[in-house]
């Protein structure tokens, strides 16, 4: 009895309120973002068909603007089909185990000064440790779909992610070792002068073909290359399933674009410190930042064939990687240099 | 208070997660439960402060162990009952050497091994756990660290030559001379006369045009 009224002394008003509070802000993240999924599918579709000349949707509601809700009613009210030779647990955990990861990753992600849901000192490794989980969903999908197709897919992006997580991190190391701090916002004050893209150039580059593979997005998707594997993992995913699975990679495409701004552009930080500019709020640039390497993502891939997957590996390993390692050491040695100067 | 709860909950669920690698037998739940395992002990290190610690946990094991484990079960088609089939004969000496072990911990628990050491990060300093390494590290540890990594260099390269072996039938890819091949190397461009074919025109110099 004892045991249970320490435990129910838990029970305050201020607790209840701390709790409630958290709720709410991840509700204020959470909601928005979904909406942002929505949104970037009809930005895509808009991008790439004027890039090749035709006008993407039109017809439902103004300029086509009702065109994600259609799909998203769609895809809700369509029947969930689990093939029966598949393993019917996993899955069904699969998809959630794609999504799960790119909405928590968002946790440390400072949307302005100090409006950052956790605050921790080591932001940038938990996003990473984070996202390193979503490879999982897309191995559970292959291999729980027992169908050819999704198993070979799967295998493609498992390998792939894992190669290039290794550039990825080096990027990471690099402005880290800039900055000083892995706290995500730290990163951000510390680019108050002058932002991390201009003396990191070559590693953002690094960076963003990266996330790009990272991500699973062109011109690196061949886990999904229509014309060999139909679409990779996915295949026999339909209804609210194959929609999680959509959720998440678009959840990625928009958290990896945020880690890009946090880390190389200045997070919310205005481009010039000129009262006009200072006058917009951070959330805004930090949201017009986002939209700028989001655009990247959209415009590599109405511009750029798919990589073979040799093509894929030579770059991941034998390029990025030593590159960005050799970038590592020489801006330490440099860094280090100026301070004994 | 909370703490405790969160202890209970966390640790529970890794032993339970524990016990599920051993007993699944699907090998692939045996590595999802494995997975599970890691993602709550990196859970119990947060509770005890040691954030880096944790996050290494999952970044190194959860990110790129488990993820190999994965590959090899999902592409190798071991059958689990004919592993299993010795388990009878071999129970003898497992229980034997688990009770040796539980005797040597409660010895060792009882003997005061434990009495005077911290328990937590936060009870030797409370700057950050990263710092902390970071600071020994580089210091007192630097030559053994340095040994580590020359260790698991001579690993890794040691596997590759095991395993690695040429094949001559293998076509494979010359980036630089893909790249460096000019329009000049593998076309000739020709106007071929009307009713003359092109295949005679092209084999014919003079009908060339540079």
């Amino acid at each position: 009895m004892d045991f249970l009224t320490q435990y129910l002394g838990l029970i305050t008003l201020d607790n209840i309120t701390y709790v409630a509070l958290t709720l709410f802000y991840v509700l204020l993240i959470a909601l928005p973002l979904l909406g942002a999924v929505a949104y970037l599918t009809y930005a895509e579709r808009k991008i790439i068909g004027w890039m090749q000349l035709r006008h993407g949707p039109l017809y439902t509601g103004l300029w086509g603007l009702g065109q994600p809700i259609a799909d998203a009613v769609k895809l809700m009210f369509k029947e969930t089909t689990i093939p029966l030779e598949s393993n019917k647990i996993i899955y069904i955990l699969a998809p959630m185990m794609v999504l799960v990861p790119a909405l928590i990753s968002w946790a440390v992600i400072p949307f302005d000064n100090t409006w950052v849901l956790a605050d921790v000192n080591l932001g940038v490794m938990y996003l990473l440790a984070v996202s390193s989980l979503g490879v999982y969903g897309i191995l559970m999908a292959g291999w729980a779909s027992n169908s050819k197709y999704p198993f070979l897919g799967a295998v493609r992006s498992g390998a792939q992610m894992v190669s290039y997580e290794i550039a990825l991190g080096m990027c990471v190391m690099c402005v880290i070792l800039l900055a000083g701090t892995m706290n995500m916002s730290g990163i951000v004050t510390a680019q108050t002068k002058l932002w991390n893209f201009i003396p990191l150039f070559p590693i953002f580059i690094a960076f963003i073909i990266s996330i790009l593979a990272e991500t699973n997005r062109a011109p690196f998707d061949l886990p999904e290359a229509e014309a060999e594997l139909v679409a990779g993992y996915n295949v026999e995913y339909g209804s609210m399933p194959f929609a999680m699975f959509f959720l998440g990679e678009y959840a990625n495409m928009i958290l990896m674009s945020a880690f890009t701004v946090v880390l190389f552009l200045g997070g919310w930080l205005p481009p010039f410190d000129v009262a006009l500019f200072n006058a917009v709020p951070g959330l805004v640039w930090f949201a017009a930042k986002i939209a700028l390497v989001l655009f990247i993502f959209l415009w590599t891939r109405a511009t750029f064939p798919r990589f073979r997957y040799d093509q894929l590996m030579r770059l991941g390993w034998k390029i990025l990687l030593p590159f960005t390692l050799i970038w590592f050491v020489g801006q330490a040695l440099v860094m280090k240099l100026m301070e004994t100067m | 208070m909370l703490a405790d709860l969160l202890f209970l909950l966390f640790g529970g669920t890794l032993l339970l997660a524990g016990l599920g690698v051993i007993t699944a037998r699907n090998p692939m739940y045996c590595v999802l439960f494995m997975v599970l395992a890691f993602v709550n002990a990196t859970a119990l290190f947060v509770l005890l402060g040691a954030e880096f610690l944790g996050l290494l946990l999952l970044m190194v094991y959860v990110g790129a162990i488990a993820v190999m484990f994965l590959f090899v079960i999902m592409t190798i088609d071991i059958d689990f009952a004919v592993l299993k089939e010795g388990f009878a004969t071999y129970l003898p000496i497992g229980a034997l050497l688990a009770a040796l072990l539980l005797i040597e911990l409660i010895a060792a628990i009882k003997g005061g091994l434990f009495s005077g050491v911290a328990t937590t990060p936060s009870e030797i300093s409370d700057k950050p756990d990263i710092i902390r390494i970071g600071e020994v590290l580089f210091t007192d540890y630097a030559l053994p660290f340095q040994l580590i990594g020359l260790i698991l260099l001579v690993a890794m390269v040691g596997s590759i030559v095991l395993t690695h072996r040429r094949r001559p039938e293998v076509k494979r890819q010359d980036v630089a001379a893909q790249i460096a091949r000019k329009k000049e190397d593998s076309m000739t461009m020709t106007s071929p006369k009307a009713g003359a074919g092109v295949r005679k025109s092209l084999f014919n110099p003079k009908n060339v045009e540079k």
